[in-house]
């Protein structure tokens, strides 16, 4: 109930104080239903484009020869085989190269690194390039891959851009991973007199793995839906071959890109239908290394 | 602090107590070369970046002048009449990055708020990587649910042109979301729980401890996210180059079809542009401009999240 000073001589009765509690609280209820319905509306959205993309891709999806035709000119025929063959050879690529490459460093930053100025221009660098906007990377690629090393618009300049692109992610995570490894088990293994690199193999390596695959699939995930740098590089919209390293390629998202720049309507349910495969091949790279996660945790 | 010098010129910091002196062994030292090289990689990327995108960029502006380019207000490289204006294409980018943010900073920070200080956390711990699953989704794809379902629906409503900057920023918003959103989240956990208790001693409600304590005390973390966010968006590609479609104008009306600037690349780099074409170093003076202006904001978002994080000790 309102608090009154009524009493008080020095307070005029025009100007009480009033708590008004019950008004403020009822102000929270409201707002704590606008909060959650600001969270819920991103997962509604999320409900409706699943729903949406199944209603206009699930019978195209399930065309004979869609999986495993080549592409055609015709709305409701052909199938996307070279995409789905150039996605996963860029998303293997890109875990071939980008993981090591993205381990190493964040082992060095973190093991080996001495605080200096010029590793902090590498983290902070590192943090930046984690900001660069995927179709500036194509720049880069159609530079130095292209041009530079002379591979031309082939798969590899694709997988090798991607995998710059996935570099900090990679980067960033496993330093996490990493940084999250108890330094008692470093004093342990050092207390036995092994290498510093015996002890970041057979200890830090092991235990930080779990943390490492999170940032994996993170990344992979992205390259593997990533179209703006394939498109500077030189990704094609038709390709009626499987893509080899060295050949014009073709990818997931690009697919579903050059389907829907296409006037006729049934492209439209092609798109759909392609995105299911590359959600569902996003999720198999999700499960394969959640299983890769889940048997290291237990044989630790 | 004494710094010891090793014999591979490193400077080892005493203050790491786990610093090991990297044995004699030959084996040791090539791997700490190997690592090192890997930590490289990363600088490399930027120095080519820079270097390569310049080196085009100086190319292009000894044919275009940068008076035209900054000046004119015509986008028009690809016409018989070429104009070299960048406005148009900023302000393609700009039209739907405001759009997103009007969607990202709302949502965004409600989805931290709610996490945070009002669901159990169970809940959050199931609702979180819910969110964030909207991140985890491919661009292509959100440009295909805004121009077949978000545009057709909205167009129930309003004369929306079929490719219009509305319906690609609001997916976008959407896509930006769980970034505004996570890092708000951290920011606003990190608030010492001392701060709401006084707030709550002092007779407040919870919504005004929110308000009053909470956001203030994490504006910091909460700038930087949303700066991270306007980055995002305006170097996001595939969304706009979809549902925003391919006509560079100066307008400030959503339903109009506008041109950005990566959608502009987009478009350019599917085509046939000879190397050397100035076509081709049109892409890469774009490419520049976008480069730098996410560099800016990033850095900015870098300094805003690191200049005020240590202000409760």
């Amino acid at each position: 109930m309102a608090t009154s000073y009524q009493g008080n001589d020095f307070f005029d009765s025009s100007s009480e104080f009033t708590d008004n509690i019950e008004k403020r609280e009822s102000l929270g209820k409201v707002f704590e239903i606008l909060f959650l319905i600001g969270l819920l509306i991103g997962l509604f959205i999320l409900a409706l484009l699943v729903f949406d993309i199944g209603q206009d891709g699930l019978s195209r999806f399930l065309t004979p020869g869609f999986l495993t035709e080549t592409p055609s000119r015709f709305p409701d025929e052909g199938g996307i085989r070279p995409a789905i063959i150039g996605s996963i050879l860029l998303a293997i690529i890109v875990m071939l190269v980008a993981v090591p490459i993205g381990v190493g460093a964040a082992l060095y930053l973190e093991e080996y690194a001495p605080k200096a100025w010029w590793t902090a221009i590498i983290e902070i660098n590192i943090s930046n390039l984690a900001g660069v906007p995927s179709i500036v990377y194509g720049l880069l690629g159609l530079g130095v891959f292209n041009y530079l090393l002379g591979f031309g618009p082939a798969l590899i300049s694709g997988a090798l851009t991607l995998s710059l692109l996935s570099l900090p992610v990679i980067i960033v995570t496993s330093r996490e991973a990493i940084r999250a490894v108890p330094d008692s088990l470093r004093h342990a293994s050092y207390g036995l007199g092994v290498t510093k690199w015996q002890t970041i193999y057979h200890h830090v390596i092991p235990y930080a793995i779990p943390g490492i695959l999170t940032g994996v699939i993170i990344s992979v995930s992205r390259a593997v839906g990533d179209a703006a740098c394939l498109l500077v590089v030189g990704a094609v919209s038709f390709l009626t071959f499987n893509p080899g390293l060295f050949q014009r390629f073709m990818a997931l998202p690009i697919q579903i890109f050059s389907y829907l720049s296409r006037p006729e309507p049934g492209f439209a349910n092609s798109s759909a239908a392609t995105i299911i495969v590359m959600m569902l091949l996003i999720l198999v790279l999700n499960g394969i290394a959640i299983y890769v996660r889940q048997r290291f945790s237990i044989n630790r | 602090m004494s710094a010891i010098n090793n014999q591979n010129g490193f400077q080892e910091d005493s203050r790491r107590s786990l610093d090991k002196k990297p044995s004699e062994d030959i084996t040791e030292k090539i791997i700490a070369a190997i690592l090192f090289c890997c930590g490289l990689v990363s600088v490399l990327t930027t120095f080519g970046i820079v270097i390569i995108i310049f080196q085009v960029t100086f190319e292009f502006f000894q044919e275009v002048p940068l008076s035209d380019f900054f000046l004119d207000t015509k986008w028009t490289p690809l016409f018989a009449e070429r104009h070299f204006g960048i406005w148009p294409l900023i302000s393609g980018t700009f039209l739907t990055t405001i759009t997103a943010m009007a969607v990202a900073i709302p949502l965004g920070l409600s989805s931290a708020i709610y996490l945070s200080e009002y669901a159990q956390p169970k809940v959050a711990a199931i609702l979180r990587p819910a969110v964030e699953l909207l991140a985890g989704i491919p661009t292509v794809v959100y440009g295909y649910f805004a121009l077949l379902f978000v545009t057709p629906f909205l167009r129930n409503f309003l004369p929306l042109e079929i490719f219009n900057a509305m319906s690609a920023g609001l997916m976008m918003g959407v896509m930006i979301t769980p970034t505004v959103g996570s890092i708000s989240l951290d920011a606003i956990q990190a608030v010492p729980n001392s701060l709401r208790e006084g707030a709550y001693a002092l007779g407040i409600t919870k919504l005004e401890s929110i308000f009053k304590v909470l956001l203030p005390a994490a504006l910091s973390g909460i700038t930087a996210s949303i700066i991270l966010g306007i980055s995002r968006a305006v170097g996001e590609t595939m969304t706009v180059v979809i549902a925003a479609g391919q006509q560079p104008k100066l307008t400030v009306n959503l339903m109009e079809s506008v041109e950005t600037m990566t959608a502009y690349m987009a478009q350019i780099s599917g085509g046939d542009s000879p190397r050397g074409s100035l076509n081709f170093k049109t892409l890469y003076a774009v490419g520049a401009v976008l480069f730098l202006l996410t560099l800016a904001l990033n850095i900015v978002s870098y300094w805003v999240s690191h200049r005020f994080k240590e202000k409760y000790d």
